[in-house]
């Protein structure tokens, strides 16, 4: 298939699986096109390093919308349409998920929809509570695995020969060091986790855990506990794609692992590299605005 | 993070009284033996390979102290009783210098990095190795506008100082944890003095473990960022010279406070050197300049050495627990509320 058909193909397929899962009755589109990830040519061989590995390296981004929700969404206002229009709008967007929804425990589904009412809230205090209301995102904290990778901002793959591989993000300046080979525990909790790697085939997979609870999966309030377990593959699919994969298990909020996949891009621009996003003066005044002294009366 | 305050006391305190303000000597290890003889392993696309966990701290001061004189390199026994008295300096486990200074020590040893209180192997009494005198060069006058910056930011300072800090923004940078130890030239300070390098083909990348931030290095020879995009960290390009990695970083933001001693960023330029002098050494060189800062360009060197594989980088969560912020803030207006009464 030629690369120009790839990206077309790739959304009317995951638009199948969506009908598929969602219209289990109407199966004339789920017949006529796979549904699971065999969009891209199944023979396609990475380039490879020195040692023999595929060359990851490169500027890589998704476009999904599952920063706003992994599950299927409408279009929405922002939070204050009143102060900044359809500026900071959210888009529509079909779900990432395999099976389309997350297996939550009835309970815990309660608390992903008080989340999403209070996304904005933030409550800085200085007891055990200072996490509790609010998205991470919009207090700028490190996102997680694998909510970091589906940001909509790009993040870069340092690939050498030696065994640690360094993911970069462009949010917030977050880092995590991929360990190739490595067996340890995760010797403390970590906002972006602890990763170890390992090649199956083409596809590096990576172990996650060790990450910090408080982190969510996006804006809709889609969240996990300390018991969050993600195994992330990514696949190199053409010159300019990857497949990324991820499975998350976490026995105390879902009732199974569930999956999520879509493609990456590679970032094509001349000289593209990754900029910054400090994004800490940028929600200072939210969290700790409150505390300023007052104006002598 | 749990750090904060201690960086903002002790930072500043390291900073002003050891780092910034004295200082230092000799003409430096650079040109010793160990440099010439020693050959970098190469990666397999060719390049030195500097990769590895390295840490920079030591207790040899950015300026030479005045007690010593002039000399640059200290005798075997000199050395060790400069570097008796600097550990005794900093040590955060004295009891001595009243109630305030203990209370301020709470934050002991335990916390900081015993690497910090040994000097460097060379026996210098300075980073500073050019000029040779081991100080700054004088610093030019400021020009009105930034001397009004500046004033505005040492109010700011002065009512933090005085546990009175009016809002976040009288906080300095690193203590609001937008930038730290990430900003070049890499100094020294209390912990967390670890640096990853990795390579891959066409880049270095250098990932300080205070901020969690990634310097990723293009060596193709590409041009900079324009000059209208401009970040904390800078915009930086690499280059081999030889077996040294050389980079040079322009592109810094303006705000006042963040660049070293209030430099100017639109004349400011920062040259880093890295030459791996043997398997565990890396002598890491600065050179900045701008003249309208100071009267001439100096240079610092700096030895990394090689962290023990299993003490692995962590990764260094600065704002995401930042309590501090509001811990300073609401003591302030206590303090305010009973001044009232």
């Amino acid at each position: 298939m030629s690369l120009r058909r790839t990206i077309p193909f790739l959304c009317v397929a995951a638009a199948g699986v969506v009908a598929l899962v969602s219209f289990a009755s109407s199966s004339l589109i789920g017949q006529a096109r796979a549904p699971t990830g065999t969009q891209f040519p199944a023979a396609y061989r990475a380039p490879r390093l020195a040692d023999g590995r595929p060359d990851l390296n490169g500027v890589w981004q998704a476009f999904v919308t599952a920063n706003w929700n992994l599950e299927d969404h409408d279009a929405q206002p922002g939070p204050h349409p009143e102060l900044t229009g359809a500026y900071g709008a959210g888009p529509g967007g079909q779900s990432v998920i395999e099976g389309n929804e997350i297996p939550y425990r009835p309970e815990a589904l309660a608390k992903r929809n008080a989340n999403f009412q209070n996304r904005l809230k933030v409550d800085v205090s200085n007891d055990k509570t200072w996490h509790a209301l609010g998205d991470p995102e919009a207090k700028c904290y490190m996102p997680g695995v694998p909510r970091a990778t589906y940001m909509p901002f790009p993040f870069q793959i340092v690939q050498g020969t030696s065994q640690y591989v360094l993911f970069a993000y462009e949010f917030t300046s977050a880092t995590r060091i991929v360990r190739m080979n490595w067996q340890q525990e995760a010797p403390t909790d970590a906002w972006m986790g602890w990763s170890r790697g390992r090649w199956e085939g083409d596809t590096l997979v990576v172990d996650v855990t060790g990450q910090r609870e408080e982190t969510w999966f996006d804006r809709a309030g889609n969240y996990h506990s300390d018991a969050l377990h993600v195994v992330e593959r990514y696949t190199p699919a053409s010159p300019y794609h990857m497949l990324y994969e991820a499975t998350i298990e976490d026995p105390k909020v879902f009732t199974r692992p569930w999956k999520i996949r879509f493609p990456l891009y590679r970032r094509m621009e001349t000289n593209v590299q990754l900029l910054e996003f400090k994004c800490v003066p940028f929600t200072e005044e939210l969290l700790f605005g409150k505390f300023r002294k007052q104006a002598a009366r | 993070m749990r750090h904060s305050l201690l960086f903002t006391v002790v930072g500043l305190a390291l900073a002003a009284v050891v780092g910034l303000v004295m200082p230092t000597a000799g003409q430096g290890s650079k040109t010793g033996p160990a440099a010439k003889k020693y050959t970098a392993p190469k990666t397999p696309w060719g390049d030195p390979d500097l990769q590895g966990v390295w840490n920079d701290a030591t207790s040899t001061p950015l300026e030479r102290p005045a007690n010593v004189g002039e000399k640059g390199v200290l005798s075997d026994e000199e050395a060790e009783e400069f570097q008796a008295s600097l550990a005794n300096e900093l040590s955060r486990d004295r009891r001595d210098g009243g109630n305030a200074a203990d209370v301020n020590r709470a934050y002991n040893e335990h916390w900081m990095d015993a690497r910090r209180l040994k000097i460097t192997a060379d026996k210098r009494t300075s980073l500073i190795v050019d000029p040779v005198d081991g100080r700054i060069p004088v610093l030019a006058n400021l020009s009105p506008e930034r001397q009004k910056v500046r004033a505005v930011r040492a109010e700011g300072a002065k009512r933090f100082a005085a546990g009175l800090p009016d809002d976040y923004t009288d906080m300095s940078w690193p203590v609001r944890c937008v930038v730290r130890t990430d900003v070049p030239p890499y100094l020294p300070t209390i912990y967390n003095n670890n640096f990853q390098i990795f390579q891959s083909p066409g880049y270095v990348t250098i990932a300080p473990e205070m901020i969690h931030s990634a310097r990723i290095i293009p060596m193709d020879g590409r041009p900079h960022l324009h000059k209208s995009l401009r970040q904390w960290l800078g915009d930086t390009r690499g280059r081999w010279d030889g077996s040294t990695l050389v980079i040079e970083t322009t592109n810094f933001r303006a705000d006042e406070g963040v660049l070293f001693q209030n430099a100017n960023p639109a004349t400011y330029k920062i040259t880093e050197r890295f030459t791996r002098v043997a398997a565990d050494s890396i002598n890491y060189e600065f050179t900045v300049e701008d003249p309208a800062t100071w009267s001439r360009p100096w240079t610092a060197l700096i030895p990394w050495n090689k962290v023990d594989p299993d003490e692995q980088m962590f990764e260094y969560a600065c704002h995401e627990d930042n309590f501090d912020i509001v811990h300073f803030l609401t003591g302030a207006r206590l303090r305010e509320k009973k001044a009232e009464r």
